[in-house]
């Protein structure tokens, strides 16, 4: 009989680890990926690998020399790579890349002590990081030279050239050919397909790797904020569909902030942790400095967390 | 009909019943058999024979320890030959009495034609008499002595008598092949129990993969028309076979913690145990036997088995007619792999309520290695009584019994969801069943 295992029940397991969740993160990044090396070219593929390349060995590193401790999930180390390149414009420069790998993995993740244990979404982290240290490099976009060929024309995001000269912008981005499903702006890789990110959202909502309230409660606040202002004064205020559909909420509210480890665990908190979200991306992008909220939104509200897990429990049997 | 189901947490493992379609085969007598006294839930039974006696099948060999313990009765007929400690499936000494098999005699008055009778009595104290006097207990896992449940104190009234059909267990079909082959016995055997508890209504509750067996319930029901007795199809989900799931399953009334089903309005007992009433009151057969299953996902086709056995067989008599141990076993059950015993000891005797013989492979349970805690949530979304496995995890990583109480530990049912689902492979029920234990401690 010795050689039979004698151990507690359950002894059986449900087939999904740590390992095939992240690998359906990167499977549902991958629509917007290929869009984005589409349209951008060989930059964007210098940077989605020096960004990658750069978090997996960094956080492999630091497990191995500093940490001394296994390294648990070289995927979820991927899945911060990627989602750091898909926040950055592609014509960053392999160095920034590479010191945002450096922030996201070194300092927002391991600092903390590693998987499971980051205050902060690492590649927001990452990002924000970015955008105060580099703000050159981070708002600069050039029209791309992907499928086009057309000659590289600099300028601003969309969401910038909207808060220097007010929705009138709109109408002519709209007849340089930019539209908001396939949203040609510039601004950071990833944002480049709305539908792309859509899709990959539904694939993870399909394989219940993430669910659906906290970016459900990131959009509606988003478009009720944006819809009482622009009913107001349309001429200063975008509307719903703009401020859905720009920037990097999509990005942010489906990807970002849906990160296990940065989000309430229960329901009522992450629908807080989405109104607080949506709430403050309306406040900066209407009244900021900054043309872009997503990322210092869900920075800011990652911090609050932890009192949102222990404010908010979920219906326990037998006590209603 | 909308088809039932308890609302929270709950996982859906793949239901692996490969045995269902095995009718239930009558395993041939052993040589010798050990007969357990604790083979119920409450006080050990105190044996009433001595080495040497002649003994015949269905004959008192223990009487009842304690008000709630039960009678054990011989399961076959033959020389009593020794009394004393074997051990039992986890390795643990217990008192048996071993028995000599000679033929095949049975006590007097125990009723073995196969004739259904249907008339149900009206005296109820006789007929809780009678359940007791059989030993009968539930035999959907807590083996808790029937006649004590069905006498529920009088100032609470029982509303709905929920008979246990759901076996959500993968792999287990012992509970399926009765309903499909012996569904009148069921039947009359839940009337006996509605008439016991004052007639109240009475519910079949089955899992919708199991619609042969929701059939056969309900055109016996049918035909044997009794007042106030339904089948209801529960949606597959585990652990629906759960009290506290079920009956907020087919009532939608949650008991509170601490709080026993009758607070509610409901007595739930199984589908084998409405059988064993059934053959008790009406045969007077004290329950020996009872059907078990013989699967694995490591067994071939034709050495899967439901076999009606008489507890004090031991498994691995059992083991052996079935075609012996499957050589790629890594781990053996009694049960179903969700919250079954693992088999410490092939050479226990089966007892009355032994549910199952799972020979599982070293792939269907592996468990991966122990990772961080991701936060994923999944443990609480699986949780079906709303605790946070997650935090009990770390409360008791930290030893914090009053946080641990606090969030309700002891409310744990055992039931495996959470370990079952976590992608961390984070032992969560094993450091909360630690808990559990300290907990009641203080
Ligand atoms: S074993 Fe306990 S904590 Fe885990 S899911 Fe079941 S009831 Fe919840
Ligand atoms: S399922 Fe496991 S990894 Fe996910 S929250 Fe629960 S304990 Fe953590």
């Amino acid at each position: 009989m010795d050689k039979f295992l004698v151990s507690h029940p359950p002894h059986i397991h449900a087939s999904r680890t740590t390992a095939s969740l992240m690998r359906d993160v990167i499977i549902a990044l991958l629509p917007a990926t290929a869009v984005a090396v589409v349209f951008y070219g060989w930059s964007m593929l210098l940077v989605l690998a020096v960004s990658i390349v750069s978090c997996v060995l960094l956080e492999w590193a630091i497990c191995k020399w500093l940490m001394k401790r296994p390294f648990d999930c070289p995927e979820a180390a991927g899945v911060t790579g990627l989602l750091l390149a898909l926040n950055l414009p592609y014509t960053t420069p392999w160095w920034v890349v590479l010191i945002g790998a450096v922030f996201a993995i070194g300092v927002a993740k391991m600092t903390f002590g590693g998987l499971g244990q980051n205050v902060f979404n690492p590649a927001i982290a990452a990002r924000v990081f970015l955008l105060i240290s580099f703000p050159a490099y981070m708002t600069h976009w050039e029209i791309p030279q992907g499928l086009f060929g057309a000659d590289a024309v600099t300028g601003s995001t969309v969401l910038s050239l909207v808060s220097e000269n007010g929705t009138a912008a709109i109408d002519s981005l709209a007849e340089m050919g930019w539209h908001p499903l396939f949203a040609y702006v510039g601004g950071s890789a990833g944002e480049i397909s709305i539908l792309a990110l859509l899709a990959g959202f539904a694939y993870l909502l399909l394989r219940r790797v993430v669910k659906i309230w906290i970016p459900l409660a990131i959009f509606v606040t988003v478009a009720a904020i944006s819809g009482i202002f622009h009913a107001i004064d349309p001429v200063t205020y975008t509307g719903p569909v703009f401020n859905l559909l720009s920037g990097g909420l999509v990005l942010g509210a489906c990807f970002m902030a849906t990160d296990y480890v940065t989000s309430p665990m229960s329901v009522p908190g992450g629908l807080i942790f989405g109104f607080g979200i949506g709430l403050l991306v309306m406040l900066i992008r209407y009244f900021g400095a900054y043309p872009e909220g997503t990322s210092f939104a869900i920075l800011f509200m990652n911090m609050t967390v932890p009192l949102l897990d222990r404010w908010f429990h979920q219906p326990k049997f037998g006590r209603d | 009909m909308r088809k039932l189901t308890f609302p929270m947490g709950g996982v859906h493992p793949d239901d692996t019943k490969y045995a269902r379609d095995c009718a239930i085969e009558v395993l041939p007598l052993p040589p010798v058999v050990y007969v357990s006294v604790s083979q119920h839930l409450g006080a050990p039974a105190v044996p009433c024979v001595a080495v040497g006696d002649k003994v015949k099948a269905g004959q008192v060999v223990a009487e009842p320890g304690g008000f709630i313990s039960a009678y054990v009765h011989s399961p076959v007929s033959g020389t009593v030959k020794s009394i004393g400690p074997r051990k039992d499936i986890a390795g643990r000494p217990v008192t048996h009495i071993e028995i000599v098999v000679e033929g095949d005699e049975w006590a007097e008055g125990i009723d073995l034609s196969p004739e259904l009778v249907p008339e149900i009595p009206t005296d109820r104290a006789a007929v809780l008499e009678k359940i007791k006097a059989a030993g009968v207990v539930g035999l959907g896992g807590a083996t808790f002595p029937t006649h004590v449940k069905l006498n529920p104190p009088p100032e609470s009234k029982a509303e709905c008598l929920i008979i246990d059909g759901a076996e959500c267990e993968p792999y287990l079909t012992s509970d399926y092949r009765i309903m499909v082959e012996r569904p009148d016995e069921i039947v009359v055997g839940a009337a006996i129990m509605q008439m016991v508890l004052g007639g109240c209504r009475a519910v079949l509750a089955v899992e919708d993969n199991k619609p042969e067996a929701i059939e056969a319930l309900r055109a016996s029901v049918a035909r044997l028309g009794y007042a106030n007795m339904e089948v209801a199809p529960l949606k597959c989900k585990y652990p629906q076979g759960s009290e506290k799931q079920l009956i907020d399953a087919v009532l939608g009334r949650q008991t509170k913690p601490g709080a026993l089903p009758i607070s509610v309005g409901a007595v739930v007992q199984n589908a084998g145990t409405a059988l064993a009433v059934y053959e008790a009151v009406q045969k007077n057969k004290p329950l020996v036997t009872n059907v078990l299953t013989v699967t694995g996902d490591c067994l071939s086709g034709e050495k899967m088995h439901n076999y009606l056995f008489r507890a004090g067989m031991t498994l691995s008599y059992i083991a052996e007619y079935a075609g012996g141990v499957p050589a790629d076993a890594a781990k053996i059950v009694s049960g179903g792999p969700m919250m079954g015993k693992p088999i410490a000891n092939l050479d226990a005797a089966t007892v009355k309520g032994s549910p199952a013989i799972l020979y599982l492979s070293e792939e269907a349970t592996r468990r991966g290695k122990e990772g961080p805690c991701i936060r994923c949530g999944r443990c609480a979304d699986a949780c079906p009584m709303g605790l946070e496995p997650f935090l009990l995890n770390r409360l008791a990583k930290a030893g914090d019994i009053e946080a641990l109480k606090e969030n309700e530990v002891l409310n744990c049912i055992e039931c495996g969801c959470c370990l079952y689902s976590c992608p961390a492979y984070i032992p969560l029920l094993d450091r909360i069943r630690t808990a559990k234990v300290l907990a009641k401690k203080r």
